[in-house]
């Protein structure tokens, strides 16, 4: 939260003190009012002048019309500085995430990460406007009044000071009780959604086995512990209102008792208790607020503290100097490299492989055997634990990220499309020509279905491209990945959606187009790899066959 | 999620009928609506006469020193305190008495969604959208259930409060009731034109925010395919602009949304200042006591507080109706068709499976299988091949009875199948789909799924039959493993071997396997068929895969293509045609 403040608050600071002295003015307006009323009574009155009372009247409207304007102006200069302070963390947690290393985004898990972008980010643009708004405006009705209400009569304004803590105390401890039990209920309803979500996607499995009878009884036990958790959580807050109501009431009839024996002692005037009525309700909404800004002043924090823990990963994917360029043949080596994703075991162990530049290497073996991580290893997603990695001689850690990424086409197992054209899907920003684009859509096998689209290359996609087929979406990647023309292609179990038509007619384009890009394939089935210059069969993590596809038949 | 504030009270189509069936359920529990309505009637009238008693001990006290009637001031006093403890108290017991109301009207809202779910045909969710089926049953209900619990109640409260204080306030004086005549109307003019102006403000910083989480979603989940791209500059320039969006659109609609607390403020102010100024004058011409300017002034605020609120509980309460009606739509729909009269209960199934002339099409005007003809004897293996998205899951909804056909006859043992219960039918078949679906349960519970009673040794054997069991034992839990929702511990392959599992476990006479082992690795497959084939003794098996070599040994190949079947025999007969499964067939070998 410090670092929030200082970091992003600090330089609207100017802004933000003009804003709350605008507030600081428009509050003191409320709390004149009251004063005026008993003013009014018991000075005013007693003159018996007809302008005087108008003349105070209007002044009351004055004030009135004063807290007003202010009041308006200083929220809207709060919204402002909340306004520019959210886009700027917004665009700097962005920033970072888009920096981050693959292994951090493991640690953080991409759900979090999206969570901290949007409901955290939103959680403290609304801490931050409501903390300028009330933070000022709730403690100085608070202490004003409790200031006004001691000049005007200190002993009426000690029974109320009395009450005080009492009624803070009591609105604390439910809310701190009622959090935990919303947390609860919140729980409930995940299990609830999760239970109706199954239910849904698995229809057919549950049709077929007739189990229709027995997930409604799963259903009633999960809704009834739902009802009990939300009764529970109802029941504790609904303490507040009650509570607090008859706080109020309390303290007004102490009020008037204690008020009695002040005017019969002609300590005090009956216009103060009349005031005392009003300042009471003022002082009593201040509480509630506060309360309110320390319950949002805890969400806030707890936001801030993700966000900060995004903000401030370190970087642990350097550009390291000092190895010296290789002279070799071969284009891609991997030199005895061994990886863990968790550090505990070993995902790939002592991999070496060579490629020459424009080969092609197949990698099978079953799922978890450590296909995927061979290619991410390639690209510096992740650093090997011991091993070196070299392309065309250079090791890819002294190459900068620019210039490595350049090289590589690549479609990942489960790869994305945006919400966005299929031309943009393609391109990917990278600004490639219309020739490019229509080219790569050609090779791909992806140009067929696109023509057979009205908009053609303008066809919007939905969001994870939904309204496109298996087999369509895998074309459009395959298309993105060789737009570019890369030096090196990468394609990781991408063509399983295809047709064994569609497959061979890829593989062909492949050879005949790009004939100097070094390619690897990662597969499920042998058919796809067939014909690769080198196949590396896996097994977990270890390498089992490394060969062609003849010399591996024979064993 | 954030969640903007309600801004589209989205108007129901009938409202009338709406009410009435909500009415249906509250109306079960009359009792309790009855003592609701006398509990809040109680509590706000013990309320209301608070101010009247204060106004009384304030001038009891009097003006003077010395003067002061204690014996007055304290018996008004001490009545105070009984009626403000007795107002606090019921309305505690009646805000307890809500929840118990409407939790009980959410639960059997809940219970009859779902029921009504669970006899839902599956073209129903092939067409909707599990986010919106989801919603319906949590947020929609919600909704009501928010309504029931705190509108109804606030709008008796209202009524009472606002005509108690009005009654009050022209006992103590009419004329300075007059006042109101000018602040209220304002106040109301004021509201309305704050909704008008605001409502599509929020609306669109709602939809704004919801543009940003999206494409928030989108990016993050890709980060990896940009990063291999290098191309983080551009899209943190793509995410600057949706984030200007969003937050200018939050300020937009902070720009006069956060002119409503001062402008309410100053409303109730003016009335404030015209109360005093003219309650003084009043005073001074001695119409007025003291006590009753002190009663005047808490009755006003009493009095504005629910006017200032109008505007919200009607938009409350056209969201809630809004919301009851798409539930009431949802329980509406029409169930799967009940089994026929004299439906065979099938017991000893051989898998004998005819269709003759059937004809098919997901909707009327188009229809996909034109002519089926098939015999599947028992113990043959019928294989469906084709492209993606083909149509060829269209046979096995066909065959399970999830959808009907157009025209037709599908016999199983020489039964028309229309003529069998469903449940018997669809028990008649193991079935192992596409999209394994796993859920929230333990492994054990999983795999045991399709068949009651079944035993750990049962389960272990199923596992072991579908290689799986040395991966689930060595587990830190075994098979009591818990999986949720997602199962993300588990890799894809994993979660299809135990649904290759579950479908081991059942007494099945047919088998249907849908793509099944698409997603395992070869030599996994090759185990898998070794296991499939003893398993399929004797049994009746409908194949999908895209994997020739799967079903090169099959006794019917069924070639789909674009939802139709165009080509049907053997493999060998198959490829002497030299038609569309000889040219899919050699293209894999090219």
């Amino acid at each position: 939260m410090k670092q929030i403040f200082s970091q992003y608050l600090r330089p609207y600071i100017p802004r933000m003190t003009i804003g709350l002295i605008i507030k600081f003015i428009g509050t003191i307006m409320d709390l004149l009012l009251p004063w005026i009323l008993s003013y009014l009574i018991d000075d005013v009155v007693p003159k018996g002048s007809m302008p005087l009372i108008l003349w105070w009247g209007f002044a009351m409207m004055i004030c009135a019309a004063v807290a007003l304007i202010t009041n308006i102006l200083a929220n809207r200069m709060a919204s402002r500085v909340a306004q520019l302070t959210t886009k700027s963390l917004r665009h700097d947690l962005f920033t970072k995430i888009s920096n981050l290393s693959c292994r951090q985004v493991d640690r953080f898990t991409v759900p979090s990460l999206e969570s901290r972008l949007t409901t955290d980010t939103y959680n403290l643009h609304q801490m931050i406007g409501m903390m300028q708004r009330l933070g000022i405006r709730a403690p100085i009705l608070l202490l004003g009044g409790v200031c006004i209400t001691l000049a005007l009569e200190p002993a009426l304004a000690l029974v109320l000071i009395a009450t005080m803590p009492l009624l803070g105390g009591l609105i604390f401890y439910i809310s701190r009780k009622g959090i935990p039990l919303y947390t609860s209920l919140q729980e409930g309803i995940d299990i609830m959604v999760r239970t109706v979500r199954e239910n849904v996607t698995g229809i057919r499995v549950i049709k077929a086995l007739s189990k229709s009878e027995y997930e409604c009884n799963r259903f009633s036990r999960v809704n009834e512990d739902v009802v009990r958790r939300e009764k529970k959580a109802g029941i504790t807050m609904a303490l507040t209102n009650p509570i607090m109501n008859l706080m109020l009431n309390v303290g007004l009839t102490l009020v008037i008792i204690v008020g009695a024996f002040r005017v019969n002692e002609g300590l005090t005037q009956p216009g103060k208790i009349l005031a005392f009525l009003t300042y009471f309700t003022i002082i009593l909404n201040a509480l509630m607020s506060i309360n309110r800004m320390f319950m949002m002043y805890s969400k806030g924090s707890a936001s801030a503290k993700r966000i900060t823990e995004v903000l401030n990963a370190e970087d642990n994917l350097s550009i390291q100097q000092g190895f010296s360029k290789k002279q070799e043949n071969d284009y891609i080596v991997f030199d005895h490299v061994s990886f863990s994703y968790q550090k505990v075991e070993d995902n790939l162990t002592d991999i070496s492989f060579t490629l020459k530049k424009g080969e092609t290497l197949g990698i099978i073996g079953a799922t978890g055997s450590g296909k995927s991580t061979i290619a991410n290893l390639l690209m510096r997603l992740y650093d090997p634990d011991s091993g070196e990695i070299r392309i065309g001689g250079r090791n890819i850690k002294t190459i900068p990220f620019d210039e490595l990424h350049q090289m590589f086409g690549v479609v990942f197992q489960g790869d994305i499309l945006f919400g966005d054209t299929i031309k943009e899907n393609i391109d990917f920003g990278r600004r490639l020509s219309l020739n490019q684009i229509s080219d790569a859509a050609k090779y791909a096998q992806a140009q067929e279905f696109i023509d057979s689209l009205n908009e053609g290359l303008d066809y919007r996609l939905t969001a994870k491209a939904t309204n496109l087929s298996g087999g369509q979406k895998q074309r459009v990647l395959i298309a993105r990945a060789l737009a570019a023309h890369p030096d090196i292609l990468i394609l990781d179990d991408s063509s399983s959606a295809l047709d064994y038509r569609t497959d061979a007619k890829l593989r062909s384009a492949l050879r005949e187009k790009f004939k100097d890009t070094t390619t690897i394939v990662v597969a499920q089935r042998i058919s796809s790899v067939m014909q690769a210059n080198h196949i590396l069969v896996l097994d977990e993590g270890c390498v089992v066959g490394y060969g062609t596809h003849e010399e591996l038949m024979e064993n | 999620m954030p969640k903007g504030p309600r801004v589209t009270p989205e108007k129901p189509k009938d409202r009338k009928k709406v009410l009435r069936r909500l009415w249906g359920y509250l109306c079960r529990y009359k009792g309790m609506i009855i003592a609701a309505l006398f509990l809040t009637f109680v509590s706000n009238i013990l309320a209301l006469i608070g101010p009247t008693l204060s106004g009384e001990a304030i001038d009891a006290i009097g003006t003077k020193a010395g003067e002061v009637n204690f014996k007055l001031v304290l018996y008004y006093c001490l009545l105070m305190l009984i009626f403000y403890i007795l107002s606090s108290v019921l309305s505690y017991i009646l805000s307890i008495l809500m929840i118990n109301l409407s939790q009980k009207v959410v639960f059997r809202m809940r219970e009859d969604v779902f029921q009504k779910l669970s006899k839902l045909p599956v073209s129903f969710f092939d067409k909707h959208q599990t986010g919106d089926i989801v919603s319906r049953i949590s947020y929609d209900i919600d909704t009501v259930n928010a309504s029931l619990s705190n509108d109804l109640l606030q709008i008796a409260t209202s009524i009472i409060t606002v005509v108690g204080s009005l009654v009050m306030m022209i006992r103590i004086s009419p004329i300075l009731v007059l006042v109101f005549a000018v602040t209220v109307p304002a106040s109301i003019f004021f509201t309305k034109y704050m909704t008008k102006k605001v409502r599509p403000l929020f609306r669109n910083r709602s939809a704004k925010l919801g543009e940003l989480n999206g494409y928030v979603e989108e990016i993050i989940t890709g980060q990896k395919t940009i990063k291999a791209y290098n191309r983080e500059d551009y899209f943190i320039k793509k995410f600057d602009v949706k984030n200007k969006e969003a937050v200018d659109a939050y300020y937009n609609a902070d720009y006069y949304g956060s002119m409503t607390g001062p402008s309410v403020n100053f409303i109730n102010n003016m009335s404030l200042a015209f109360v005093s100024m003219f309650g003084a004058i009043l005073f001074l011409l001695s119409h007025l006591s003291l006590g009753a300017l002190s009663s005047f002034v808490l009755y006003s605020r009493k009095f504005s507080g629910p006017i200032n609120e109008i505007a919200n509980i009607i938009s409350e309460l056209q969201s809630a109706c809004a919301a009851a009606e798409r539930v009431f739509r949802l329980i509406d729909e029409e169930p799967e068709s009940a089994d026929a009269i004299n439906a065979v209960n099938l017991t000893n199934v051989t898998g004998d499976v005819e269709t003759e002339h059937v004809k098919f099409g997901y909707v009327p005007e188009k229809t996909i299988i034109h002519d089926l003809n098939l015999h599947a004897a028992p113990g043959k293996l019928i294989a469906i091949v084709g492209p993606t998205g083909a149509g060829k899951t269209t046979v096995i909804n066909l065959l399970m009875r999830f959808y009907d056909p157009d025209s037709g006859e599908i016999r199983l043992d020489g039964l028309n199948i229309n003529n069998i219960t469903r449940k018997s039918l669809r028990l008649s078949y193991a079935m192992v789909l596409q999209d394994t679906w796993l859920f929230s349960g333990t492994i054990f519970d999983n795999i045991a799924y399709g068949k009651k009673g079944a035993t750990y040794d049962d389960v272990i054997a199923a596992a072991k039959a579908a290689h799986i069991h040395s991966f689930i034992s060595r587990l830190p839990n075994g098979y009591d493993t818990f999986l949720d929702g997602e199962g993300t511990s588990i890799s894809q392959g994993q979660k299809q071997l135990m649904t290759i599992a579950r479908a081991m476990l059942l007494d099945a006479h047919m088998l249907i396997l849908d793509e099944a082992t698409s997603n395992v690795d070869t030599r996994t497959e090759l185990k898998i068929q070794e296991a499939m084939r003893t398993l399929m003794e004797n049994k009746t098996c409908f194949v999908i895969a895209h994997r020739l070599s799967t079903i090169r040994n099959a006794d019917t190949i069924l070639v789909v293509q674009n939802g139709d079947i165009v080509e049907q025999g053997n493999h060998k007969q198959l490829m002497d045609k030299n038609g569309v499964y000889a040219s899919l067939y050699r293209s894999q070998f090219q």
